[in-house]
């Protein structure tokens, strides 16, 4: 199967960067790229939640939580006992694959519509779901080994999660989408038909970043690029059977493998950053967004529809 | 025109950590602060500044030097060991000694 055109963005992204070129993306297209694309799905989801009944969304959201929680848990003994690091380390990564990123969901729905694959309208709130509990997880786990960090300011960091930017977007949109579904039709051109070539762009910075850290991966070692690999299949696995059991569709679950599998780069390092000081970034991120990111969208995202197929079956 | 010494603490470290240092700086007496983005290298490795998590900012501080100290103190005890950051102190003179 041809590689999707989202991907060869990455990989150019990833060549410049490696070939030093200047190319660069600004700061600040950057973020109004991220929020351009966190408002889209939430809108679109939205949309057709207006056209749904809310039934089945008490199970769903009970699964997304259950592997929020779950997943993290799962990863701080891997990472504490047979790669030998340090508690802070290991809470830090496994709060960073406990959370989700929202741009690995995004090439898997660009994946779906592609394929004509139809998948629940109450997705995006999954993603809002499920960013949250994993970082508060692997914190908790990560100071309950190492407390000599000072204290954690536990309400700041929920608040500080709970209305971080990817949340309050993707539930926002959502609500915007629901409430404003009959006059939604003007903004499709914009936040529907441009979305896959917004989303390429994105790929194409996510390339330059990930080849900018490559250089972590050589102190990350083998064990956590092993890990990077690994922990993502686990974790589709998971997802689909969760996925499958909450009753999703073919394309849900598989939706919800890739999230499950997805390890956050953008609300868990500035979560952990602050509240695992002694956790060293370039561990976490070198596995999330050096291993983990490429691997999903490059290999992962078709895995996992495949899954959720077998899994349907 | 008659100037009054004053002192200008600069701190250049990661951009997660604004927040924490403006409350910190306020705090311990800071009448004010200015912060912008910035990019670099230094012990820890090349911060290019293109995404969140490899953001670097510098946060001036003018005030006066008990203050001044009172902050570089509290922060080389809370962040120099985890984070990336540098902090300097130098003289600095303003018109106006009341707003600082």
């Amino acid at each position: 199967m041809p590689l999707d055109p989202v991907v060869w963005f990455f990989l150019l992204g990833l060549a410049a960067r490696l070939l030093r070129s200047d190319l660069k993306i600004p700061g600040a297209l950057y973020e109004a790229l991220a929020i351009y694309l966190l408002l889209a799905i939430g809108l679109r989801g939205g949309v057709e939640l207006a056209h749904e009944p809310l039934l089945s969304l008490a199970p769903q959201a009970a699964a997304a939580l259950a592997i929020g929680v779950a997943i993290p848990l799962a990863a701080y003994p891997v990472l504490r006992y047979l790669g030998r690091l340090s508690a802070p380390d290991a809470g830090a990564i496994a709060a960073h694959y406990g959370s989700v990123s929202v741009v690995t969901f995004a090439v898997a729905t660009a994946h779906a519509t592609t394929r004509g694959i139809p998948f629940e309208a109450t997705m995006p709130l999954m993603v809002a779901l499920l960013e949250v509990p994993g970082i508060l997880v692997g914190v908790m786990l990560g100071r309950a080994g190492d407390s000599s960090g000072g204290r954690v300011r536990w309400g700041m960091l929920t608040r500080e999660t709970l209305v971080g930017k990817s949340v309050v977007l993707l539930v926002g949109g959502v609500a915007i989408g629901w409430l404003a579904a009959p006059t939604i039709a003007p903004l499709q051109p914009f936040f529907v038909d441009m979305f896959k070539g917004v989303l390429c762009l994105f790929l194409l910075e996510m390339g330059l970043v990930v080849g900018a850290r490559l250089g972590d991966l050589r102190r990350a070692g083998p064990f956590l690029i092993a890990f990077g690999v690994v922990m993502p299949l686990a974790a589709a696995v998971l997802g689909a059977f969760a996925g499958r059991l909450a009753g999703f569709s073919v394309g849900g679950t598989a939706l919800l493998a890739t999230l499950a599998a997805s390890a956050s780069y953008i609300a868990a390092p500035a979560a952990t950053r602050i509240a695992l000081p002694k956790a060293n970034p370039a561990l976490s991120l070198g596995a999330s967004l050096g291993v983990t990111f490429p691997f999903n969208i490059a290999i992962g995202i078709p895995l996992y529809f495949e899954l959720a197929r077998r899994i349907h079956v | 025109m008659k100037t009054h010494p004053k002192k200008l603490l600069v701190i250049i470290t990661e951009a997660a950590l604004e927040a924490q240092l403006a409350a910190d700086a306020e705090r311990l007496g800071a009448h004010g602060y200015t912060v912008s983005d910035v990019r670099g290298a230094g012990a820890r490795g090349a911060r290019r500044g293109d995404w969140d998590a490899d953001r670097t900012i510098r946060m001036e501080v003018i005030c006066d030097e008990a203050v001044a100290t009172a902050i570089a103190g509290h922060l080389h005890e809370t962040y120099f060991a985890d984070y990336a950051i540098a902090l300097y102190v130098t003289d600095c003179a303003v018109l106006r000694p009341e707003k600082f």
